[in-house]
């Protein structure tokens, strides 16, 4: 049970480091038990001063699926993805009521761990955004914080991800050089690894594949669906042909309201609602 | 018309490539006689000895022994000082840009007045730390000079590192964040990336600090001894040259360059060694 995660991704992508043996955050029970463990929005209400950004949001995401949220600039879907992991606790003058429950847990509660919950969501932004460190450090720092100091065990987790990403086979020779230093589309796919580093269940992605070039969007795209098999992803994007290149599950959003949400199939070609089939032929964007 | 155009653009282009040489030669220029006239007239007054050992005969007429009391003072002065104002600076700079608002007006406020305290004369400082000095009680010494250098190099720590933290890259916080990282973790990677910055604003302040002779005139005083507390006297390099400059006997003059020579040596090495460390740093720095 307990490597059950590892096994599988191991599968996926062939490694013989010494990892095998040890999955190193203990395993949150709920995430590995059969039963649903995905994402549930109860009544979310957000304010940012006296803007009401998010309206009575009713939302379940289901896990280990790809889940775009789409929509027009300005709808509140970075909102949305950043209440999830709590970076909106930042903002000023933020105001939040409902409840978003992860694994049975209301997560907006003030006694949730905020560490062990950014842990869990990974965020992958918009522009990448490497640290200020070199690339291996840059995959290590995540579990250096969450108490991970073995070296040998760092090195290999370092290597496994950058496996994991494809990045490994580009930057082996230089991993103690400054992450800035390499393209944009490779530093977004370390970003990627440094969030799956810690072992996350959830890997939020707020547009990320919008600052890229062609080729290394789609392979940033094709990640994510590899990655789906293991991992819950919720991709906000304003590209409609990458919602129904890669999306199971999706959530049109338009001036802070669900709209509509469902699976691909059914929003893309059969919408219910008159907005949402406006938005997907293209009549506003 | 096209080649008219084409033309008088060309003649721009060469006029200003001129302008950009000519500033260019001037400050070389400038730089080389300075080192030249400091070099030609200390050289033969320059000795181990100037570095080694304690001034004998008096500061204004003596011509044997050192200047080491001058070195040690200065040294003790910007070194503390530099650590102080760093101390104090660093915190404003966090509070103006990531606690205040960006378009805060105390921001805006505080930001004039360090403008305004950059370019007041350092004899303004130094008649000011002589004041507060009078007001505390205390007499010109290693103690009095140390504070009026931490007032002189505050608002270039503060401005210069501002401007690159004005600069910075918020990601790079929701990237820490997003990763479970706790405030004062984030905080790090924070002065990670500012590190070149702050190393620019050290260079700048310690070369300011060294150089400047009449804010420590009245508040650290002149000795032929080093100071082994906060409370004596110190002599400083700038001071040195000065008053070794204005006496009549000859080979005191040269000693005054010889002096001058050793503190533009000292700023060298400093600068140089500052710029290899901040290399290292800013290699790793997000762009």
């Amino acid at each position: 049970m307990k490597n059950y995660l590892f096994e599988s991704f191991k599968n996926m992508f062939p490694c013989d480091s010494e990892l095998a043996n040890c999955r190193y955050f203990s395993p949150d029970k709920k995430f590995m038990k059969d039963g649903y463990s995905g994402i549930e929005v109860q009544n979310l209400n957000v304010y940012i001063r006296d803007n009401q950004i998010l309206k009575n949001i009713d939302l379940s995401i289901p896990d280990k699926k790809i889940t775009c949220i789409i929509g027009p600039s300005g709808c509140g879907k970075s909102t949305l993805l950043r209440t999830f992991n709590r970076l909106t606790d930042d903002v000023e003058g933020v105001k939040r009521s409902g409840k978003i429950l992860i694994n049975g847990e209301n997560i907006l509660d003030d006694n949730y761990d905020i560490t062990e919950l950014r842990r869990i969501i990974g965020l992958v932004s918009q522009r990448p955004c490497p640290l200020p460190m070199s690339i291996s450090d840059n995959i290590a720092y995540g579990c250096k914080i969450h108490g991970i100091k073995n070296k040998k065990q760092l090195s290999a987790i370092v290597e496994f991800y950058l496996k994991a990403v494809g990045l490994w086979d580009e930057v082996h020779d230089r991993l103690m050089s400054p992450a800035t230093k390499l393209s944009i589309g490779q530093q977004q796919r370390l970003c990627l690894a440094r969030s799956l580093a810690v072992e996350p269940q959830f890997i939020l992605a707020d547009e990320a594949t919008s600052s890229l070039d062609p080729a290394s969007s789609r392979n940033i795209e094709s990640l994510f669906v590899k990655l789906k098999n293991e991992y819950s992803i919720i991709l906000v994007t304003h590209i409609l042909q990458q919602a129904i290149r890669i999306a199971d599950y999706v959530i049109f959003m338009y001036l802070g309201e669900i709209i509509e949400a469902g699976e691909k199939e059914e929003i893309f070609c059969n919408p219910k609602n008159k907005l949402t089939k406006e938005y997907i032929s293209g009549s506003f964007s | 018309m096209k080649m008219k155009l084409k033309k008088t653009k060309n003649y721009e282009e060469i006029i200003i490539k001129l302008i950009m040489y000519a500033s260019t030669i001037t400050v070389f220029l400038a730089l080389a006689c300075i080192i030249y006239t400091i070099t030609a007239q200390g050289l033969k007054a320059l000795s181990w000895g100037m570095i080694s050992k304690l001034p004998s005969g008096g500061f204004y007429i003596g011509k044997e022994g050192g200047i080491l009391n001058a070195i040690v003072g200065s040294v003790y002065i910007v070194g503390a000082s530099t650590i102080i104002g760093l101390i104090i600076s660093i915190p404003i700079v966090f509070y103006l840009n990531i606690y205040l608002r960006k378009n805060s007006k105390l921001a805006y406020a505080s930001r004039l007045s360090f403008d305004v305290l950059f370019g007041i004369p350092s004899i303004v400082y130094g008649a000011f730390g002589f004041i507060l000095m009078v007001f505390l009680g205390i007499r010109a010494s290693l103690l009095g000079g140390i504070i009026t250098i931490t007032l002189l190099i505050i608002p270039i720590f503060v401005r210069s590192i501002d401007e690159i933290a004005r600069e910075f890259p918020h990601d790079i916080i929701d990237a820490s964040y997003s990763l479970g990282a706790t405030k004062f973790e984030t905080m790090k990677v924070v002065i990670r990336q500012l590190s070149p910055g702050i190393a620019t604003a050290t260079l700048l302040s310690v070369g300011r600090a060294i150089g400047d002779a009449a804010a420590v005139m009245f508040t650290a005083g002149y000795t032929d001894q080093i100071p082994y507390s906060l409370a004596q006297p110190a002599a400083t390099l700038p001071l040195a040259v000065f008053f070794q400059l204005s006496s009549p006997i000859e080979e005191v003059r040269a000693r005054a360059y010889a002096a001058a020579l050793i503190l533009t040596l000292i700023v060298l090495i400093f600068s140089l060694s500052g710029r290899l460390i901040m290399n290292n740093f800013s290699n790793n720095k997000l762009k």
